[in-house]
């Protein structure tokens, strides 16, 4: 014992080893009142984690060649040792990467996380965010199935459709005129090197953040507020390691036997992790009756769709896809209502959060199914409920009626 | 919980399988039963072989639905192929796209695009069509390019619609019996099905068998995880 | 106060100790089941086991004196018809060699003999032509005599180009070279007379 004490403070003289144990876990105070939503985010670390080492090990055993792709899928899934594990968990951590940070995100819409003064937190998340989907969108060509390549070849279409150097510009992002070898090729090395790498860094920036800050709870108070005379350390705060580590192993043991569950028993899940269409091999000449993309895109999707051409161009559609996104960064300066949890903030602020979340799951649902008039309607007025809920906010959230927030948490 | 079902079968009716308004009958297969399995084996590659390839699927996966690798030798390679090789074929994709107007396409994972009950369909649903340049069609795949290989085994179906006011309804006729009855020919194209289910995942089998003991394993991580969390959070009030 | 006073007693103190070393047993166990299929993934896949797969070589062209170069698992795999005169010299040398009785497991044990061959057909040697020092693949000198360059009495064998290892015509090593062990003799069996099967010597059908 005593010889590994010696090798420590040789380390700690060296490199802040124990300093950064003590910043981030046995003395990070968080809240001690964090509830079932407050597991997505630690679970959203380990699905990246759980992604990149079964990424890389597919990486060694895949082929970037339109020639070669689809078939060395099967190649995994059949000739090498566990190949059909190692890409059933990375094709379920996909998908599972969207739920668990679709539910991270709505905590923080419910709890208010990305309030003042955690605004920072909440952009490092959406660029978290966005630079999953570009990460998701581009690994989805890498089975060349007909989904992975008309899935690419509507959406890199979308690029088509800016003003003026649209269509030089998708043939630039492509590097051929349709989706090609070149294109699989470039999104390989975005989806294995350079997403990987941003991700990481945006989500290490996220962390920071939120250590500098503290975490948000279920009655959005701040326990900075009240600390310890003597010790300083906030009264309603618990060190994240051991209270919250053994209380996220009990979260990461569920979580894991829901992906067990999907990875043994039904890897495609009815066609929404896998779906059925990805099984026949891309084929330039010949579209599938109905191209939907992946269910986590399928909002968005739904959000293009319902905007009609205009002008003869494509390009309201896409900004209003665009504005979809891009409106969830400026939530911590739409909100205005003086109590940060839903705990305590008025009707308004609760039914526009219930339409938003209906607007949000309808569009999703929609986004998948082919177009008819009556769709589109529904399109229609789900993406005005889904822009007003972010559009409207500060007015609405300015004359909700709150309850008073507590001082301390109520546990 | 009535409410969350409802969305599950609506979700589920809205990603079925790409195939269009045609009723599919149930396939009845079972990935468990050997004997189907290798006669549905013997079948493919007797009839889909010759033009369609596996390439995917080794000869020697052939073991994991109980065949030894002599008896796949002896019994189910015409093709000169090592028992290590994939289900190729020789047909020459040009030729092929000449005389079917279409290249047929490789079955390795057909099951698992199309889904065993269009399969199913599909094998039993070919009829008599002189529209055809082949002569056949079939009601789950309308101007399909590929005749029908298996004719002389279920006979000649033809199409017999029949006018409701507005609805009509499609019926098979069987118009000149095969060497096969309806039920052995059903029969055969259940086995077949059941064979294309199997080479679409050949690890399907084994993986479910693995689930249920990653499963309990979880399960007792649970109970040691959930113990040790409530024996520190007794120090919370 | 968050947290309760540190005074726990004893009981509490040793449920926590044995709670702490279940869940990392338990944890441990999971570590070790997840890494087994990644490393496992690893072992030569399907495919290059086929692609290994025994190999069947006719040899009714190999004349007395040639050498036929065939490929087994991906590495270069010679068939010498060894004539007479060449089998006569092997005896001579054994001075000069690093194992001369092949005691080194470099050959199946059928093959450990003083032609290290299989005895119903002692002219014949299989043997796997990678250089035992680096992985080299070295090359033919068959001919005996100064032709070679390898001195005047060579006895007829291979040479080694990357780092100068000899060995001779039942591809045993010399000494003084690099090479510490000599050449592998991989399994072999006789299908008939002409078909020899590279890679499987089970007996049997």
């Amino acid at each position: 014992m005593n010889s590994l004490t010696r090798l420590l403070g040789w380390v700690d003289d060296r490199f802040p080893l124990t300093k950064l144990w003590k910043e981030h876990l046995s003395e990070y105070y968080a809240p001690k009142n964090f509830n079932f939503w407050y597991f997505f985010g630690s679970l959203a670390l380990l699905v990246l984690v759980i992604q990149i080492v079964s990424g890389i090990f597919l990486t060694m055993h895949y082929k970037p060649d339109a020639g070669l792709a689809f078939y060395s899928v099967e190649y995994i899934m059949r000739d090498v040792d566990w190949g059909w594990l190692i890409r059933y968990v990375h094709s379920t951590g996909a998908s599972m990467f969207f739920v668990v940070v679709y539910l991270h995100m709505f905590r923080g819409l419910i709890y208010g996380s990305y309030r003042k003064p955690r605004e920072l937190i909440w952009i490092f998340g959406m660029l978290i965010y966005l630079a999953l989907m570009a990460e998701a969108f581009m690994g989805y060509l890498l089975p060349w199935g007909q989904m992975s390549y008309w899935g690419a070849q509507v959406i890199v279409n979308l690029f088509a459709a800016v003003p003026f150097i649209g269509p030089d510009l998708s043939i630039w992002i492509r590097g051929d005129y349709v989706i090609s070898d070149a294109t699989l090729n470039r999104f390989f090395a975005f989806h294995v090197a350079a997403l990987p790498l941003v991700l990481i860094g945006l989500v290490v920036a996220h962390i920071i953040a939120l250590h500098e800050v503290g975490s948000n709870n279920p009655d959005g108070v701040e326990i900075k507020k009240h600390k310890d005379p003597v010790t300083h350390i906030p009264l309603d705060g618990i060190p994240f390691h051991p209270y919250y580590t053994v209380k996220d192993i009990v979260g990461v043991v569920v979580f894991l036997m829901v992906f067990s569950a999907i990875v043994f028993f039904a890897p495609d899940l009815g066609g929404y992790f896998i779906e059925y269409n990805n099984f026949v091999p891309a084929d330039p000449l010949n579209t599938p009756t109905h191209i939907a993309p992946v269910w986590y895109f399928t909002p968005f999707y739904a959000v293009l769709r319902a905007v009609p051409p205009m002008f003869g161009s494509q390009f309201p559609g896409v900004i209003a896809m665009g504005v979809a996104v891009v409106i969830i960064f400026f939530l911590p300066w739409l909100d205005r209502a003086p109590a940060k949890s839903i705990r305590y903030r008025g009707p308004i602020y609760k039914t526009a959060l219930t339409l938003f979340v209906i607007s949000f799951v309808g569009l999703g649902w929609l986004g998948m199914l082919p177009v008819t008039p009556l769709y589109t309607l529904l399109s229609q007025i789900l993406t005005t409920v889904y822009l007003g809920f972010f559009l409207l906010m500060p007015w609405y959230s300015k004359i909700d009626k709150c309850k008073p927030v507590p001082e301390r948490v109520t546990g | 919980m009535k409410k969350s079902l409802f969305l599950v079968s609506l979700l589920a009716s809205t990603m079925a399988f790409a195939s269009g308004d045609i009723h599919l009958d149930k396939a009845p297969t079972n990935l468990s039963d050997q004997q189907s399995l290798q006669r549905g084996a013997k079948t493919f590659v007797n009839y889909c072989l010759s033009c369609h390839s596996a390439q995917a699927m080794r000869y020697n996966r052939l073991q994991d639905i109980g065949l030894t690798e002599q008896q796949i030798k002896d019994n189910l390679i015409f093709t000169g192929a090592k028992v290590g090789d994939t289900m190729t074929n020789s047909m020459n994709k040009k030729d092929a796209k000449a005389w079917f107007g279409a290249t047929p396409p490789d079955l390795s994972v057909i099951s698992r695009s199309r889904g065993a009950d269009w399969l199913y369909t599909y094998l039993r649903g070919f009829y008599r069509d002189e529209t055809r340049a082949t002569g056949w069609n079939n009601v789950a795949f309308d101007k399909v390019g590929m005749p029908h290989v298996l004719y002389e085994l279920q006979g000649e179906q033809v199409l017999h619609v029949e006018k409701h006011g507005e609805h009509e309804t499609q019926k098979l006729v069987l118009d000149k019996p095969g060497k096969l009855t309806p039920a052995e020919y059903d029969g055969m194209v259940a086995d077949l099905v059941n064979y294309l289910e199997f080479m679409g995942e050949p690890i399907k089998a084994t993986r479910m068998k693995l689930g249920v003991f990653v499963l309990l394993f979880l399960g007792i991580f649970f109970v040691v995880a959930y113990y040790l969390k409530k024996e520190f959070w007794k120090d919370i009030h | 106060m968050g947290i309760q006073c540190m005074s726990q007693n004893e009981v509490d103190r040793s449920k926590r100790r044995f709670l702490i070393a279940a869940t990392t047993a338990v944890g441990g166990i999971a570590t070790i089941g997840v890494a087994v299929p990644f490393l496992a993934s690893w072992m030569p896949s399907q495919r290059a086991k086929a692609a290994g797969a025994p190999v069947e070589v006719d040899i009714s062209k190999v004349e007395p004196g040639m050498i036929l170069n065939v490929e087994w698992q991906g590495k270069p795999v010679w068939i010498v018809n060894r004539t007479k005169e060449m089998m006569d010299l092997l005896g001579k040398h054994d001075d000069q060699l690093v194992d001369p009785k092949s005691e080194a497991k470099q050959q199946p044990e059928y093959c450990q003999n003083a032609m290290r061959s299989r005895a119903e057909h002692a002219n014949i040697l299989v043997a796997v032509g990678i250089c035992t020092h680096l992985g080299c693949s070295p090359s033919e000198k068959m001919k005996a005599g100064p032709v070679s360059g390898l001195g005047d009495d060579w006895p007829g064998g291979f040479f080694c180009p990357c780092h100068g290892s000899k060995f001779d015509l039942a591809a045993r090593v010399y000494k003084g070279v690099p090479a510490p062990t000599n050449l592998v003799i991989p399994p072999y069996k006789y299908l008939s007379d002409n078909r020899i099967l590279v890679g499987d010597d089970s007996k049997g059908a």
